[in-house]
């Protein structure tokens, strides 16, 4: 069992956990993923760490409440604890100094961009971060993000806050100012790192996105985890989560993403009613 | 008739006693186990049939070397806790390898009543003996040696790991079992069915190890959570046996590949076998693809691709298809399971080779072109080529396709521990003798040596393993019981 230590909101639906997983926390590095179950009945499900604490024995995961995992990972307890984690699993990012360096994060994607903008500032980049959210409230990790930046810039869809626009208009922009962009980093929606993608494919700029594919085992076994990257077969739990942007078929992703879409929802909906049933607890 | 007045005659003409099994057309609706077992009564005819041979060239066929002639002599006797106490002197997974073990290729095909008869049914009494064992309460524990103050890590609690694990823990050594899943058993928990093996046989095999003092640590994934080297400089391991399965599954290259619907047998068995999917949404959460009056093509011709089939037939296909290239003769699978497949309502497509994966315009799976074959020369794997028949292309209509080809090897041990040699395939090379891998200590056994083969070859390079590293761990084999 696997204590969760602390469990805050972020924003509305999103949650930071820190789990008491301290062979993970030893060995986490920007990039990787754990999997993990909520019960013992639970699916297995793949989340990016968004940060770990060595010393303490603890990592950090930042989770939108999405579907019934995500959802009663969210709901659980201080003091409470799951059944498995495992990890850290995944290829690291290549983190090196490429020079001025873009980390963007969409939605929750930005706990996942927030440790790699750490490792590249760390390695010695100019580090831009563009932190972009469909409106205010829903803007994570601000401070942890401008702390790691030489330039921070947050962006809504609504102009709530910040950048009125997408991220991929204000990287856009920064590219038509003349800024000279060595790489580019973007996790978040798949139609978002596809966008980001089209962004830097005239200018070359070396772009990698980290991909969330359907996973079962999620250590290189069930082959469920499978994308198409430069029309070869390829799998996340091993060959990445990250990958050349230029060269992944996000479109295929998007549509093999769909395939227990309906069961979802029934899964969803059959938690939502054991939620409120226990409600009270 | 009992066991010592009869002729080797009166033996031979009993035939063999068939395995009760549960009706096929009930049986392909539900996920209980097919084959009902001996009864005392059938287990003890059977054995009857042994001539117990002086040279009993059975067990030369048993990858375990199982004293086969002495256990049956007991089964004829009605001591069947006898029995049991007999086989675990060489194999700690007799419910499992009398359920899953290719016998006719194996004891069984050796036997020598089998030359002029059937052979005796060594599978089933092997099974019969150890859910009699289970089911009576009396599973007693084998004799333990006095610790030596040596420490092993298994990585892997599969067939390879936990033969290995136990011959170790018996010669008095230390032993912890890292398993990367949430789950003990490996590939008799996420691959082979509960139809055919019962998951709760499994846990209570492995609970029989845990009494011994064999130490299970789950959720470790080696070469990511720890690595080897770690294991044997920081954590106090004296030698390290890697016994990890196999890893991802192929696929075929062609073109369609990717549409949604077309997957692997590991992720589809892993689904439903490990993550209990066929319990969706009551009590697990883990979806699988609804079969329910669909068509599902398996390609393949092996025990996955049968437990494939057989599972999605269960959860309501209409069409439950093996699709294979070659004829029914070069099926590697066991010829039980094709037996039972074809009770259970399973169409085989044979001499019959996909092209093409064929979708519809949100790109899930409608169809696949196939073409059909007849066979040629014989290749190098000795079995007759298969050649396609030009212009005799037509479409199979299908909604979900399960690629079942074979496996590659899992890449994280050779990616964190470089010095490990492997193979082009990426399988890891052993002496076979010893199993010795060659990096000093660290031994190495089953899927990731041989690449796909069987739950007992695995077992049987486990104990290989568990012997080479007492050896290595004592200086020498004196006192080494193969029991």
């Amino acid at each position: 069992m696997y204590r969760i230590v602390s469990s805050k909101p972020l924003a509305e639906n999103i949650k930071k956990i820190e789990i008491e997983a301290p062979r993970i926390a030893k060995k986490q590095q920007a990039g990787q993923f754990v999997m993990l179950r909520v019960n013992p009945t639970g699916e297995r499900i793949p989340l990016t760490i968004a940060g770990s604490d060595a010393e303490a024995g603890t990592i950090s995961l930042i989770v939108q409440g999405m579907g019934k995992s995500t959802k009663e990972l969210n709901s659980l307890a201080e003091g409470s604890s799951i059944p498995d984690i495992v990890g850290p699993l995944g290829t690291p990012s290549h983190i090196e100094n490429f020079g001025t360096a873009v980390s963007i994060g969409g939605g929750v994607g930005t706990a996942i961009a927030y440790p790699t903008a750490v490792a590249l500032k760390k390695a010695g980049n100019h580090v831009i971060t563009i932190n972009g959210a469909r409106t205010k409230e829903l803007v994570i990790l601000e401070k942890e993000m401008k702390s790691v930046s030489d330039e921070a810039y947050i962006t809504t869809d609504d102009g709530s806050y910040g950048y009125h626009g997408f991220v991929t208009q204000k990287l856009q922009e920064l590219i038509d100012s003349g800024k000279k962009i060595d790489f580019v980093l973007a996790i978040g929606p798949i139609p978002m790192m596809k966008a980001i993608a089209e962004v830097t494919r005239p200018y070359g700029i070396h772009t990698v996105v980290s991909l969330n594919p359907i996973m079962v085992d999620g250590t290189g076994m069930c082959g469920g985890c499978r994308v198409t990257v430069n029309n070869e077969t390829k799998f996340a739990c091993v060959d990445g989560p990250e990958f050349d942007a230029h060269q992944v078929d996000f479109s295929n992703l998007a549509d093999r993403n769909r395939i227990y879409q309906s069961e979802e929802k029934t899964s969803s909906e059959a938690g939502d009613h054991q939620c409120r049933l226990h409600g009270s607890h | 008739m009992d066991a010592k007045n009869i002729t080797n005659k009166e033996r031979m003409a009993i035939p063999r006693q068939p395995m009760p099994a549960q009706d096929p057309t009930e049986r392909s609706r539900n996920f209980q186990e097919v084959n009902l077992g001996y009864t005392p009564e059938l287990a003890m005819k059977e054995a009857l049939r042994c001539i117990q041979c002086k040279d009993p060239v059975c067990i030369k066929g048993c990858p375990v070397n199982i004293k086969i002639d002495q256990f049956i002599l007991k089964v004829a006797e009605g001591d069947f806790l006898g029995a049991a106490k007999k086989i675990k002197e060489d194999n700690v997974l007799p419910a499992v390898c009398g359920r899953v073990c290719p016998q006719e290729d194996q004891c069984e095909k050796e036997c020598i009543i089998g030359r002029k008869h059937e052979p005796v049914a060594i599978g089933n009494l092997e099974r019969f003996v150890a859910d009699w064992e289970r089911e009576h309460g009396t599973m007693e524990l084998p004799p333990i040696k006095a610790a030596t103050g040596k420490k092993a890590a298994v990585i892997g609690s599969g067939p390879a790991g936990l033969s290995c694990a136990n011959d170790l823990v018996r010669h008095g050594h230390e032993v912890v079992v890292f398993e990367a899943l949430h789950e003990l058993g490996g590939v008799l928990m996420y691959g082979v069915p509960e139809f055919r093996l019962p998951k709760d046989i499994v846990s209570k095999e492995i609970e029989g190890m845990k009494n011994m003092g064999v130490e299970f640590r789950t959720d470790v994934v080696v070469g990511r959570s720890v690595t080897i080297d770690e294991l044997m400089q920081e954590e106090g391991f004296d030698a390290v046996f890697i016994g990890v399965g196999a890893g991802l599954p192929w696929f075929m290259g062609i073109p369609g590949e990717s549409l949604v619907g077309v997957l692997a047998a590991n992720e589809f068995l892993t689904r439903v076998n490990l993550m209990k999917a066929y319990d969706f949404p009551a009590k697990s959460d883990t979806p699988v693809f609804d079969c329910k009056g669909k068509n599902v093509a398996v390609f393949g011709g092996g025990n996955t691709a049968m437990d494939a089939v057989r599972t999605a037939k269960r959860l309501g296909a209409d069409h439950a298809y093996i699709v294979y290239r070659r004829s029914e003769a070069e099926m590697p699978a066991r010829v039980e399971e094709i037996h039972h497949a074809k009770e259970e309502g399973i169409e085989f497509l044979l001499l019959m080779n996909p092209l093409e994966f064929l979708g519809n315009d949100r790109h899930w799976l409608t169809g696949v072109k196939c073409i059909k074959m007849e066979l040629g020369e014989p290749d190098d794997s000795g079995r007759r080529r298969p050649v396609p028949i030009e212009g005799s292309e037509f479409v199979l209509p299908i909604d979900m396709a399960i690629i079942s080809i074979g496996n590659g090897s899992n890449p994280l041990i050779k990616q964190t521990t470089p010095e490990i040699e492997t193979s082009k395939r990426d399988t890891i090379i052993v002496d076979i003798n010893t199993m010795a891998t060659s990096k000093d200590g660290v031994y190495a056994g089953g899927d990731i040596v041989t690449g796909g083969a069987t739950v007992i070859l695995a077992m049987g390079a486990g104990r290989t393993a568990a012997k080479a590293i007492h050896e290595k761990l004592m200086g020498t084999t004196a006192g080494y019981d193969e029991w």
